[in-house]
């Protein structure tokens, strides 16, 4: 299995106000299969939204590399940061959709920048997207006319414009009421089969995002832990996993596997 | 539509800003470029020239006819202004210029008396029939303790 | 206590040390944008549109009053020596070369530089410029360049509005409500005004635009990376109003400064 993205024994500390050093990253490997969905849970300040922007150069690590396709990109600059991130789609937890820019505009902003295509062309592929995210009729809304729903719809369909490799989920249902949030896993799963991207959603949302997920990752304190598959959480035998287990799933979670 | 309204807007202002500074470049200002065709320059030498400042007026009779291009000293201890005036003054060679000032107080200007000779000055020619800036202290001792000299 | 104050003197330094070379390297960054393609033209009119015509209303009501207060002061003071003649030279001098450019650059701060300021705090706090980052567009062409070049478009073609608005209020002034004949007014002023005096107004104007616009653009893009800012919208309203505080002291104390060497 080749893996999509590699840590290789990153380390990322940062200083506090009172002038000690909390460690978010202590020495951690682990790596992303192609392909293949893999989630990053954890609790708030376990390092998971540094590990996101460490993987898009937004952060540097302190020690350790990092490979994306195979490529080393812990020192990348310039060109080379600009190469690597075309390689990426990315739904932030916001959507981070421009205020200023229409919902057609948002979608179409990536093509307009990064690619050499007539207006047409873009009109065209984007009118395309939008109408796969069912977001026909929407064109010209701004994004604070938008539910968050379809918010998410946007920065989805803007994400994908450029037909990225991997695309990477910043908490992905945060501000989502239960109904919405299974659409959008649904919309995941969706896009994902028709695409074939490595998708790797960063998230709390336990246990529902276990459902999509071909891999999980637990982030605990700078230190990580890797299971093939959601069940192998279960048996688990690390007390802090158990503790995790029991604080995020609670017993409803354990009887419900037992039934099956 | 819209974004052609913004458009023109934005022309609009840049029209304006221009034409604002336009004015204070050829109105207030001193082009050089422009005016230098139609001006030429009489240099004129003065014993004492205090006060009179680079862009003081020359006037003829009350009417202002150029300005002073540039106060320098020259040779034997005498000052040198070079007065610009207007190309279609014609300035006859027995003229006087003198240091008038406005008011007691006021901007110093150069005045020209005109004489009667056929003649007129050629550009760059010198004037020596000058009378210098009046010398407010001398003038007050002389008020203050009758004749000093 | 005592190791405790000075371990803060020392921090306190280490940040003004670091935002001071945080904010050259993003003015070096705004000013590369200019070369990178493609240039966003619709967006540099748009932001002349802002930062230009948005602000005439403003400039002119500020214009022709300094104008009048100028004009009615002025005369009061000079009629005292029977200098009423100076009066066109003395409010013309002061418009172009002080009132002018100062005014005009405190005015784009407070409405122009604050609403930039708070527009990238915005993007920077709801990850939009994240975003641009992602799609490795960079942020600098995209939103910054384009506002300092209507910037320094903007700022003095404002400036020289202000000058000749202000010049007709001081007009208004002294030659309609006092008696200094008009001939005195303009021709007091076209003989005291050199071109030295334009340019010094001029290049004022530049510096206080490239001010503003650098201050209230950082200090946006920055809101993460300041001290006591605290999060979320609040840090955008504390950074902004930090943003036009600080422009407008720089504002003053550049004036002094070029004052002082230029004139």
């Amino acid at each position: 299995m080749t893996s999509a993205i590699e840590f290789k024994d990153v380390t990322k500390s940062f200083a506090k106000k009172d002038g000690t050093v909390q460690t978010v990253l202590d020495s951690v490997s682990f790596s992303i299969p192609a392909g293949k969905t893999t989630v990053i849970a954890g609790g708030s300040g376990s390092g998971k939204s540094v590990t996101l922007k460490i993987v898009l150069g937004l952060m540097r690590a302190d020690s350790g590399r990092v490979l994306v396709q195979g490529n080393d990109v812990t020192g990348a600059k310039g060109k080379e940061l600009e190469a690597l991130r075309t390689q990426f789609g990315v739904l932030f937890q916001g959507s981070a959709l421009f205020d200023s820019l229409t919902v057609f505009e948002n979608v179409a902003l990536p093509l307009r920048e990064r690619t050499k295509k007539t207006e047409e062309e873009i009109g065209s592929q984007v009118h395309t997207s939008l109408s796969q995210f069912e977001l026909d009729g929407h064109e010209d809304k701004y994004p604070a006319q938008l539910s968050g729903g379809m918010k998410k719809r946007v920065g989805l369909a803007r994400a994908m414009q450029l037909k990225p490799a991997i695309m990477l989920f910043d908490e992905p249902t945060t501000g989502l009421d239960p109904v919405m949030a299974q659409e959008i896993y649904q919309l995941f799963a969706k896009t994902q089969s028709e695409f074939g991207f490595t998708s790797v959603i960063v998230s709390h949302d336990i246990p529902k995002i276990f459902n999509l997920a071909d891999r999980v990752i637990i982030l605990n304190r700078g230190h990580m832990d890797v299971f093939s598959s959601p069940e192998e959480i279960q048996w688990s035998e690390k007390p802090h996993i158990r503790e995790f287990v029991k604080m995020t799933m609670g017993d409803i979670y354990q009887s419900h596997l037992v039934e099956i | 539509m819209k974004e052609h309204i913004l458009e023109m807007a934005v022309g609009l202002f840049m029209i304006v800003g221009f034409c604002a500074f336009g004015y204070l470049a050829l109105q207030l200002g001193e082009v050089s470029f422009l005016t230098s065709s139609t001006t030429y320059i009489i240099n004129a030498e003065f014993d004492n020239v205090a006060g009179v400042k680079k862009g003081a007026s020359v006037q003829v009779a009350g009417v202002v006819v150029g300005s002073v291009a540039a106060v320098t000293l020259g040779e034997d201890e005498v000052a040198v202004l070079a007065l610009k005036v207007d190309k279609k003054l014609k300035v006859p060679i027995d003229s006087m210029a003198s240091v008038k000032s406005q008011g007691i107080i006021g901007d110093k200007f150069i005045q020209l008396s005109f004489g009667g000779d056929e003649e007129n000055f050629k550009p760059g020619e010198v004037l020596r029939d000058t009378e210098s800036s009046m010398d407010i202290e001398s003038l007050i001792s002389k008020f203050a303790f009758g004749s000093a000299e | 206590m005592k190791s405790n104050s000075i371990a803060n003197l020392g921090n306190t330094g280490l940040y003004v040390l670091t935002d001071l070379g945080r904010m050259t390297l993003f003015l070096f960054k705004a000013f590369r944008g200019i070369f990178r393609q493609p240039f966003r033209f619709k967006e540099l009119v748009r932001q002349v549109n802002f930062i230009g015509v948005g602000s005439l209303s403003v400039i002119f009501f500020t214009a022709a009053s300094t104008g009048l207060v100028l004009g009615l002061q002025g005369y009061y003071s000079l009629n005292k020596f029977g200098a009423e003649g100076m009066l066109g030279s003395a409010v013309s001098l002061t418009l172009i070369m002080e009132l002018g450019p100062v005014l005009t650059a405190l005015m784009v701060a407070g409405r122009a530089g604050s609403a930039m300021c708070a527009e990238l705090g915005i993007m920077r706090i709801s990850e939009q410029i994240d975003a641009l980052d992602c799609m490795a567009v960079d942020p600098f062409r995209y939103l910054i360049t384009p506002k300092f070049i209507a910037a320094l478009i903007s700022v003095p073609l404002l400036t020289v509005i202000f000058d000749v608005v202000g010049i007709a209020g001081g007009y208004v002034a002294g030659v309609s409500l006092m008696d200094v004949s008009p001939g005195s007014y303009i021709e007091g002023m076209r003989s005291s005004v050199t071109n030295h005096d334009i340019w010094l107004g001029v290049i004022k104007s530049f510096v206080f635009a490239l001010l503003v616009v650098w201050i209230c653009t950082g200090r946006g893009y920055f809101v993460r990376e300041i001290r006591g800012a605290g999060f979320g919208a609040e840090s955008v309203s504390r950074v902004t109003t930090q943003a036009v505080v600080l422009s407008s002291i720089s504002v003053l104390v550049f004036d002094y400064l070029l004052t002082a060497v230029l004139l």
